[in-house]
């Protein structure tokens, strides 16, 4: 078990930049979400950590370690591939073994931790079969016990649900999150599910473009996203902007809302919405209402632009297809945004 | 209609193809020396074969050299397959390009150049010439089957092996190579096959007295001919047929488990 620490990371291929002056702490024990769109720089920095991308710049520590040139091999990690990279001419038990047996593991403590390891991912009747002969869930779980095994300094997961389909995926998350907290071992993620980062991880970390743009706990994240890229990516954010007065933001077609900031976010949950004139509100009229289940939205369009509410379906019965409708919210409610 | 063309011409191109090796095999089971018919079977050519201590000594040579430059040009070929594989750098594609002209040289061509060589090098003729020769002809083939089989081996494989603590040696005894087994072996039947049936090269580069099956038969229709070649040369096709079916079998059809 390790806190991690990456610093001033930066990596450029050609032109482009994977990676942009990145410095992180990932706390020791626990369950860091990466998060980010394709391109992002997030699977470099999970390939940089575990020393299979040298950076150009920086430095990479695992617990007082200072691993920036160690080999992968001498890093002393477990990762779970996207993939799962099973071998497939070796039994379930052999897979599981192989870094044990590497790093010099007598038979018999390689049985002991092989059993231990199935028994943790609940697959120890499964221990002779060939990956060929398991299901996608099995496989995945099979990679965490190979990982874990060798009892790693750190487990590295690169979008390690995303093969997955979606009913089998919420199990896993479940999974993931019991044989991390049992094991108790520094996890860092990535992914491209803001829903998966959000439920698994203790922190996440956004990067756009190779820079890492926000971190903190999920909650805080979401609640205070900070800039408009964050707000829309993590979670749907209604984005509007004005100019500040003492009151509030005085917004284009002149209406004055909460706000303290020229552009703020609320949270599609956060709106209000009243079918008769309401002071400081916005004037919008409906387009549509999608049915979701037990959720729903309210789809609207205010001065050609698109806002969305969000609530429970039954709550929206009432609303008529289309016509005029009065958006509020809380004043705490306004995100501010840079 | 055309299915039925198809076929027939199909059928004609076999013809082409293995009459006349069909003529010779039928030719070595008859009893005449001079090919005439009525065809009356006999094994004779065999058994006379079988007490030819010349031929004999001479496949046994080609049987040892071709073993021999098995292991070096598969060893060789691999190692050069996964390392075109693994790394990146500059001139990989002019080296891939520069792997092919050995296939297409004609090899009059390829042993003479190889004679000069080394007698410029004063190794001079015989059997480590003949082996150097063969092993230069037969690594373009090793490298291109198993480059072929390496196209689709996942590298997170090796990544995984990596991750787990494995170093270089171990990643590649453990991972890779099992992956890629059916393409080395069917490297190693080309390589056997290449060196087996080559005649050009080692005709230049071995010194009489000191000659492969091919080189001695070449020899022995310039003195005269005897149906012993013919029982001779069948047996040739039937081992280097074996080895190209068993080498079409790994390359093509070895590939899923």
């Amino acid at each position: 078990m390790a806190e991690i620490r990456v610093e001033g990371l930066v990596k450029t291929y050609g032109a482009a930049r994977a990676l942009d002056d990145v410095t992180l702490t990932f706390p020791d024990g626990g369950f860091f979400g990466l998060l980010g769109p394709s391109g992002s720089g997030k699977t470099t920095l999970l390939r940089a950590i575990a020393g299979f991308v040298t950076p150009d710049r920086g430095r990479v520590w695992i617990g007082d370690r200072e691993v920036t040139s160690v080999p992968v091999e001498d890093r002393q990690i477990g990762m779970v591939f996207q993939n799962y990279a099973l071998f497939p001419n070796m039994t379930v038990a052999e897979n599981v073994a192989f870094g044990l047996s590497v790093r010099g593991a007598t038979r018999a403590e390689q049985a002991t931790r092989v059993a231990e390891a199935l028994e943790l991912v609940q697959l120890g009747a499964y221990a002779a079969r060939k990956p060929s002969q398991l299901s996608g869930g099995q496989r995945q779980r099979v990679a965490m016990a190979r990982a874990i095994a060798p009892r790693p300094r750190l487990l590295l997961l690169d979008e390690p649900l995303s093969a997955l389909d979606k009913a089998l995926r919420v199990d896993m998350q479940i999974e993931l999150k019991r044989i991390q907290r049992e094991v108790g071992i520094t996890t860092i993620f990535v992914t491209h599910d803001q829903e998966e980062a959000l439920s698994l991880s203790d922190s996440i970390g956004i990067l756009k473009d190779g820079r890492l743009i926000r971190h903190g706990p999920p909650r805080e994240v979401y609640h205070a996203p900070g800039d408009a890229f964050t707000a829309r990516f993590l979670g749907e954010a209604n984005i509007l902007t004005g100019t500040v007065e003492a009151a509030g933001l005085r917004l284009p077609d002149g209406a004055l809302v909460p706000g303290k900031t020229p552009q703020i976010a609320v949270r599609p949950e956060a709106l209000q919405l009243s079918l008769t004139p309401v002071p400081d509100a916005l004037r919008a009229r409906i387009v549509s209402r999608v049915f979701g289940g037990a959720m729903g939205t309210i789809v609207m369009d205010w001065q050609g632009q698109t806002l969305k509410a969000t609530g429970r379906d039954a709550d929206f019965a009432g609303l008529p297809a289309t016509g005029d409708i009065w958006v509020t919210w809380p004043a705490d409610q306004a995100l501010p945004l840079v | 209609m055309m299915h039925r063309l198809g076929r027939a011409y199909l059928g004609l191109i076999l013809i082409f193809l293995y009459a006349p090796i069909l003529v010779m095999a039928a030719m070595s089971f008859n009893a005449s020396q001079f090919y005439t018919l009525p065809f009356e079977f006999s094994t004779a050519w065999y058994a006379k074969l079988a007490g030819n201590a010349e031929i004999l000594a001479a496949a046994g040579r080609s049987v040892w050299i071709a073993c021999v430059v098995t292991v070096i040009s598969t060893a060789l070929g691999t190692m050069a397959a996964i390392a075109l594989f693994r790394h990146d750098f500059p001139g990989k594609t002019v080296l891939r390009v520069l792997l092919f002209p050995p296939i297409a040289i004609p090899w009059l061509i390829t042993g003479t150049a190889m004679l000069i060589f080394f007698f410029g090098i004063g190794l001079g003729r015989g059997t480590p010439s003949v082996i150097l020769g063969h092993v230069a002809l037969a690594l373009p083939y090793v490298i291109v089957v198993v480059s072929a089989r390496l196209a689709t081996f996942d590298r997170t494989l090796e990544e995984a092996a990596r991750s787990l603590g494995a170093r270089p040696w171990k990643v590649t005894t453990a991972v890779t190579l099992p992956a890629i087994l059916p393409g080395v072996i069917a490297g190693a039947l080309f390589a056997f096959a290449v060196s087996f049936d080559q005649f050009v090269v080692s005709y230049f580069l071995s010194e009489p007295g000191d000659s492969t099956l091919p080189v001695l038969i070449y020899t022995a229709i310039r003195k005269g001919f005897t149906p012993e070649i013919n029982a001779v040369s069948t047996l040739i096709i039937a081992v280097s047929m074996a080895i190209m079916l068993l080498a079409a079998r790994f390359a093509r059809f070895g590939g899923e488990d």
